[in-house]
């Protein structure tokens, strides 16, 4: 499957739902208050947060007053717009190497899956990757990183369990420096964002790299899962609080979630999605496009 | 748990200290708080349908004459909501089947990283402290390394482990309750993989093991943070198979959780257990009622009593109160105070269950609260002598200096510490003396 084909096809039962929504919303004659208080529903529904999708409503009610915006057709290409805008504010990420990409998220979102992807994508580069087994903590974690780094043919740092993943980061760095790795992958263990113990970890892990790896670029990488609702706003808070993230993996698109909740982060955060999951082979990992990603929602 | 369902309560509260400034509800009022009501409920992650059908429920029985006549409008009003929540999220606790035909199979399903395999460790857990058997079986034969999470989760809870690698999940099923018959287990849990609800041929995998071995239990495995896509997911799954329960992870989380309204209003299923911490012990049944009173900030007693129960004893108890009755209550005394609070749990979690101090003026935030200051106050304290911790007055500059170097902390610190401890003396002393009355007691 191609790169255009994949993302439709995983973004095509998003489409189906996000359309039945909207198709009822639509169906409303009169641009009222009825109108308005449906679409604010609709976007809240595909996991938009409160604030953003208040926001979309009242640009869209102040176009409406000024008179820009007359019929329907108009009004879905002007949220078309919105949305696309709004998803546009977070700048792309460049990248150079050396490279160390940490991987950061609470628990089951889907953080090894993606790294045993990012492998294969950077491999594809032309780039040597190493994997960092930094989740000490969950039971046979590194025993499931260890099988992606067999998959992509990439090598693994890694300890024993229990051990402190500052530690493991310290010693992939000096390896990498050894053998001149080009990308460096470090996996964290999932936490809930509203652990201070844990959180002080990372930030630990992060504090390991800045200080002997200052040559890198260092990019903190936080993977979503699209079935998550409000909370993933939180998530990002907390995270970007204890670490500065500079961008977002979406995962399990493939399923009937929407992920509307990037959009929020995107604008109010000014965090760009680097990369959407779209399956569980490794090459199911694309770089994101807000143009395809709303052209998919509508 | 502390911020669980704090947003919805806040919400929730802001829109009835509005309505509580007048006396009675006009029918225009309950139609403005009912789309508050609405719109927190969406924030809460509730479902589209599912909110609205709540908000349409409550208005109808809040519109009615009893309460536009009746003295407190706004009570009324709160109780209904609290009501129509609680029977939302299913009136009672429902606890697990055992069938008379031993060994009783549980089956665990869900989507991928709900929480299923460390899920099943916690149920094993939790059935084995009941004294029963349980045998968890490896049947996530895709995930890499799942196996191996399961026999070390497995390890951890001391229960045992039927696997037989990569083989047909179906075939592994009816070996293992097999096992189980001829060794004694049970209670069989099927750990199954992680799988999209609409990936049809995993699906008719957890179908197939249902039709070849006798399920007593379908569980379904819910994220608590999952968004508005729990309904398709729930839906899809009991359509397919059905379940019989659901149980909820990840609970410890800041989630507002309105998933869990969701996934019982559409499956009509009941919510067995909560998962809520990274430890194998944290397994709890899941309490409506409780929960019904969290959201509307009404406070959790009933857990933070049960907590209270499992980390102090009553000779602790009583020891403190002859110390308070005595006015003999010493830094050593405070130092256990502490500890007995830190037993509890979270501090972060015990100010969200404690009713009053999640909202309005009173309102503490878990966050702003330093447990590491706690750690240091205790440093402080254990650098004294006994003779210091009896007598604190004895405290000269010289003292303090040595205790500051003994403790890493600062004279600034334990002057602090000195000043609390004797307005919490001078609290004791007035609760002694009657002139003020302890919260809710």
């Amino acid at each position: 499957m191609g790169f255009f084909s994949k993302i439709a096809s995983a973004l095509k039962k998003t489409k189906d739902k996000f359309s039945d929504t909207f198709a009822r919303v639509f169906s409303i004659d009169r641009i009222g208050e009825e109108f308005y208080d449906e679409l604010l529903d609709a976007l809240i529904s595909s996991d938009i947060s409160v604030n953003t999708a208040m926001e979309i409503v009242d640009d869209l009610r102040d176009k409406m007053i000024e008179g820009s915006v007359k019929d329907k057709e108009e009004v879905i290409e002007t949220l078309k717009e919105t949305l696309i805008e709004k998803l546009s504010v977070a700048e792309p990420i460049e990248y150079d190497y050396p490279l160390v990409i940490m991987m950061v998220g609470v628990n089951g979102v889907g953080k090894t899956t993606t790294i045993g992807k990012l492998a294969s994508y950077f491999l594809k580069l032309k780039k040597s990757v190493t994997l960092v087994a930094g989740d000490t903590f969950r039971a046979a974690a590194s025993e499931q990183l260890s099988i992606w780094a067999d998959r992509a043919d990439v090598r693994i740092i890694k300890h024993g369990e229990g051990a402190d993943p500052s530690a493991v980061v310290y010693d992939a760095i000096a390896s990498a420096k050894a053998k001149n790795t080009d990308v460096l992958i470090i996996d964290t263990a999932g936490r809930l964002q509203v652990k201070t113990n844990l959180m002080e970890e990372l930030k630990k892990m992060a504090r390991v790299v800045d200080r002997e790896y200052p040559e890198a670029l260092f990019l903190k990488y936080i993977v979503l899962d699209a079935t998550t609702g409000q909370n993933a706003i939180s998530q990002v808070d907390a995270f970007d609080g204890a670490i500065e993230l500079d961008g977002v993996v979406l995962t399990k698109l493939d399923g009937t979630a929407k992920g509307g909740f990037v959009i929020s982060l995107c604008y109010e955060k000014e965090i760009p999605v680097a990369f959407i999951g779209v399956g569980e082979k490794i090459d199911d990992l694309e770089e994101f496009n807000e143009e395809e990603f709303v052209d998919g929602l509508f | 748990m502390a911020n669980l369902f704090g947003g919805l309560s806040e919400k929730l509260n802001h829109v009835f200290s509005k309505l509580t400034k007048h006396g009675r509800l006009t029918e225009l009022e309950i139609k403005q708080a009912m789309r508050e009501v609405r719109i927190a409920l969406l924030e809460a992650d509730v479902n589209l349908f599912v909110a609205k059908d709540f908000v349409n429920k409550v208005s109808e029985k809040a519109l009615g004459q009893e309460v536009l006549k009746s003295l407190s409008p706004t009570q009324q009003v709160i109780k209904i909501v609290n009501d129509e929540l609680t029977e939302l999220m299913g009136s009672t606790n429902a606890k697990l089947k055992i069938s008379d035909n031993l060994p009783t199979v549980i089956m665990m399903c869900g989507l991928q990283g709900a929480g299923k395999t460390t899920l099943s460790g916690k149920l094993a857990l939790h059935l084995k402290k009941q004294n029963k058997k349980p045998l968890l079986v490896a049947c996530d034969i895709y995930r890499p390394a799942a196996i191996e999470q399961l026999k070390v989760v497995a390890k951890n809870a001391g229960v045992d482990v039927y696997e037989e690698g990569k083989k047909n999940p179906v075939e592994i099923s009816k070996n293992a309750i097999e096992h189980a018959k001829k060794f004694g287990f049970d209670t069989v849990i099927i750990d199954t993989a992680g799988r999209l609800h609409i990936d049809s041929e995993l699906m008719q995998e957890l179908v197939s093991i249902t039709e070849n071995v006798r399920v007593d239990e379908i569980l379904l495995t819910v994220d608590s943070m999952t968004g508005q896509d729990a309904v398709n997911v729930a839906k899809s799954f009991d359509e397919q198979l059905p379940i019989t329960g659901v149980v909820l992870t990840k609970l410890d989380g800041d989630t507002r959780g309105g998933a869990c309204l969701s996934v019982k209003a559409v499956t009509g299923k009941p919510i067995k257990f909560a998962s809520v911490g990274e430890k194998l012990g944290d397994l709890e049944p899941f309490y409506p009622d409780r929960m019904a009173k969290r959201i509307l900030g009404m406070g959790d007693v009933m857990s933070l009593i049960e907590k209270a129960q499992e980390a102090v004893t009553e000779e602790d108890v009583k020891r403190l109160e002859k110390r308070m009755r005595e006015n003999t209550f010493t830094l050593d005394d405070y130092l256990e105070q502490f500890n007995m609070i830190k037993k509890m749990g979270n501090i972060g979690d015990l100010v969200g269950m404690m009713p009053g101090l999640n909202r309005g003026k009173m309102k503490i935030n878990p966050d702003d609260i330093d447990e590491r200051k706690i750690e240091r106050i205790k440093a402080i304290i254990l650098s004294m002598t006994k003779k210091e911790r009896k007598d604190p007055s004895i405290l000269n500059f010289s003292r303090k200096n040595r205790i500051a170097l003994g403790s890493g902390t600062s004279v600034q610190e334990i002057n602090q510490l000195l000043k609390q401890y004797e307005q919490v003396k001078m609290l004791m002393k007035n609760l002694r003396n009657g002139k003020m009355r302890m919260p809710f007691m």
